[in-house]
C-alpha cells in the first residue's frame, strides 16, 4: 500500500510543479494549470501524511 | 524524521531542560537539513518578498544582498551559535538562568512571549487574506495599520479562535502536518516564480533581465514606501533571524548536533526560503501589480490566487497556519517559565486571546520588516552576554555563569547590558537616525562589552577564589 501512497504523492508533487513550466513553455493554458495544480495539490494532501513522518522514515 | 526531532526540541515533553544534551541523542547534520528547511519557508516569506518590490529594492540589489545577507546568516549560525550549543548542550534558558539568573531570564521569556504572540497574530492575518477570497472581503492595503472592515476583524478572530484551539490540542498534530505540507510549499514557491515570469512576458535570459530590472524590483518605491538600498537587503537578510543565530534562541536546536558544523546545515532552508521564496513571493507581487495598476492592496492571498489559482490560495492559508501555530504554542512556554503553575491550556489560550487581537491590525503585516528586525533586537543582547560569557570569561578574569557561581537569581551585569545596549541603539535611532535593520550589528558588540566590564567588577575571578 505504502508504495503506491508514495507514487500518489511524487505524481502530486509532478502536477505541482509541471504545469507552470508548460505554461511557461506555452504548451498549456493558464486555466489548465492551475486545475492540474490544485489535482495535484489533493495528490499531496491525501497521501503524504500515510506515509512521510512514519517511524520507517528514521 | 525532522519533525519528531523537532517536536522533542520545542515540545512540552522536552528532554535534557536541565541537563547536557547525552551522545546517545546526537543528531547528524541532515536532521538540521530538513528542519531548517521547513522552518525558513513559511508564512513571512508571501509577505517579505513583496515587501522588497513595494519598498523599491533593485534587482541587482536584491540578488547580491540577498546571496551576502544569507551568506552572513549561515555564518553566524555555524560559527556563532553553533560552537557554543554543541560545547554547552544545554537549552538557551537554562544556560541563560545560569549566567543571568531566574528573575532576568523572566522578563526575558516575557518579552520573547509577546514578541511571539505578534509574529503568530501576522500570520493569522496572512491566513485571513487567504481565507476572505471566498467571502469577497475587502483587504487590507499597504499603508493600513486599523483593520477597515468588520468583515475583516470577524475573519481574523474566527481564524484566531480555531489556530488558538488546535494550538491547545498540543504542538504535534500540527507539527506533523507542517512537516508533510513543507516539500510541496517549497514547490508552490518554485512555481509561483516559473508563472509569474510567464506572465511578465519573459521569454529569454535577456528578457528575464530586462523584466526583472524593469518591471518587478524596478527600483522605485511604491506611495508611501521608504526606498531601500542593499545595505538593507543586506542586513535584513543576516539578522530577519538575529534572535535565533547570535540571540542564541537555536542554541536550544543546535545543542543536539553531532558537530559544530551542523550549523552550516541552515544553509540549505535559508536561501530556498529566504532567496527563492522571496524572489518568488516578489515576482507575484509584481505580476499582481501589472494586472491592478496603481493597487494599494496588499493581501498575500488574493496575490498567490489570482496566478496559481486555488493551490497558491491553500498554500498562503497553510503556511500561515503552520507558521502561526507553533509560534503561539512557543510564546505558551515562555509564559510558562513565569507562570510555572497555571495550566498550559489556560495560557495557550490567553495567548492565542492576544495573538487573535493582534491579528486584527494591518500594521503588524504591513510593518512586518520592521517588526522582524525588532524582535530580533530585542532579543540578541542576551545571545551577547551568552557568547561573552562562554569565550571571554578565563580570558579577560571574570568567573563564568555569574548568577549560578554566586548562587543568585539575579545578575547585574547581564540585565544591564540588555537594557544599556537597547537604550544605546534607541539613541542610535532617535538621535542619528540609524534605522532598525542596522542597529543589530553595533548593538552585539556594545552588549558584549558593557557584559564583560561590569562582570570583571561583579564577579572577579580573584575574588572567588579568596572565597
Amino acid at each position: 500500500m505504502k508504495p503506491l501512497l508514495k507514487i500518489i504523492s511524487f505524481a502530486g508533487l509532478l502536477l505541482s510543479i509541471g504545469p507552470p513550466i508548460l505554461l511557461f513553455a506555452g504548451k498549456m493554458e493558464m486555466d489548465s494549470m492551475k486545475l492540474w495544480m490544485g489535482i495535484g495539490m489533493v495528490a499531496w494532501m491525501s497521501t503524504a501524511p500515510f506515509w512521510i513522518n512514519k517511524p520507517s522514515g528514521q | 524524521m525532522s519533525n519528531r526531532f523537532f517536536k522533542k526540541i520545542v515540545g512540552g515533553t522536552n528532554e535534557f531542560e536541565r541537563t547536557p544534551v547525552p551522545e546517545q541523542s546526537l543528531k547528524g547534520s541532515r536532521s538540521f537539513l530538513g528542519m531548517y528547511a521547513g522552518e525558513h519557508t513559511a508564512g513571512t516569506e508571501f509577505v517579505i518578498g513583496p515587501l522588497f518590490v513595494a519598498h523599491g529594492v533593485s534587482a541587482g540589489d536584491l540578488v547580491f544582498g540577498l546571496l551576502i545577507g544569507n551568506l552572513l546568516a549561515v555564518l553566524s549560525w555555524a560559527l556563532i551559535t553553533a560552537p557554543i550549543a554543541t560545547a554547552k548542550r544545554m537549552t538557551l534558558y537554562y544556560q541563560l538562568e545560569r549566567i543571568a539568573g531566574k528573575n532576568v531570564v523572566r522578563w526575558y521569556n516575557l518579552v520573547n512571549a509577546l514578541m511571539f504572540c505578534f509574529l503568530a497574530g501576522s500570520m493569522i492575518a496572512v491566513s485571513a487574506t487567504a481565507v476572505g477570497i471566498p467571502f469577497d472581503l475587502e483587504m487590507p492595503t499597504l499603508t493600513d495599520w486599523f483593520p477597515r472592515t468588520a468583515g475583516w476583524v470577524v475573519t481574523v478572530l474566527l481564524l484566531g479562535a480555531v489556530v488558538t484551539l488546535v494550538a491547545i490540542q498540543g504542538y504535534s498534530q500540527v507539527s506533523k502536518f507542517a512537516n508533510v505540507m513543507s516539500p510541496w510549499m517549497i514547490l508552490i514557491f518554485f512555481s509561483a516564480a516559473i508563472v509569474g515570469l510567464s506572465q511578465l512576458g519573459v521569454g529569454s535570459a535577456e528578457s528575464l533581465v530586462s523584466v526583472a530590472q524593469e518591471v518587478i524590483w524596478n527600483g522605485v518605491p511604491l506611495p508611501g514606501m521608504s526606498r531601500f538600498s542593499v545595505w538593507h537587503v543586506i542586513f535584513f537578510a543576516w539578522f530577519c533571524n538575529m534572535a535565533m543565530h547570535i540571540g542564541m534562541s537555536d542554541l536550544t536546536i543546535l545543542r543536539y548536533a553531532r558537530s559544530w558544523k551542523a550549523g552550516f546545515a541552515v544553509f540549505g532552508g535559508v536561501y530556498l526560503g529566504h532567496f527563492v521564496a522571496w524572489i518568488a513571493s516578489g515576482i507575484l507581487y509584481a505580476v499582481f501589480l501589472q494586472a491592478n495598476s496603481g493597487s494599494q492592496e496588499f493581501a498575500p492571498g488574493p496575490i498567490a490566487y489570482q496566478t496559481l489559482g486555488i493551490a497558491g490560495a491553500i498554500c498562503v492559508v497553510i503556511a500561515g497556519w503552520t507558521t502561526a501555530n507553533p509560534t503561539i504554542y512557543r510564546a505558551g512556554l515562555a509564559l510558562q517559565g513565569i507562570f510555572p503553575k497555571v495550566a498550559t491550556w489556560k495560557i495557550t489560550a490567553v495567548v492565542g486571546g492576544i495573538t487573535s487581537l493582534a491579528a486584527c491590525f494591518p500594521a503588524l503585516v504591513m510593518k512586518l520588516l520592521d517588526f522582524v528586525a525588532l524582535y530580533g533586537l530585542l532579543l540578541m543582547p542576551m545571545g551577547a552576554v551568552i557568547f561573552a560569557d562562554f569565550y571571554f570569561s578565563q580570558k579577560m578574569g571574570f568567573r563564568s555563569e555569574g548568577a549560578l557561581s554566586s548562587k543568585s537569581e539575579f545578575s547585574l551585569p547581564a540585565l544591564m547590558s540588555w537594557v544599556l545596549t537597547l537604550a544605546f541603539c534607541l539613541g542610535l535611532n532617535l538621535f542619528y537616525g540609524v534605522e532598525i535593520f542596522f542597529l543589530g550589528l553595533p548593538g552585539w558588540f556594545v552588549a558584549v562589552a558593557i557584559f564583560v566590564a561590569l562582570s570583571k567588577v561583579k564577579y572577579p575571578v580573584s575574588k572567588s577564589l579568596a572565597a
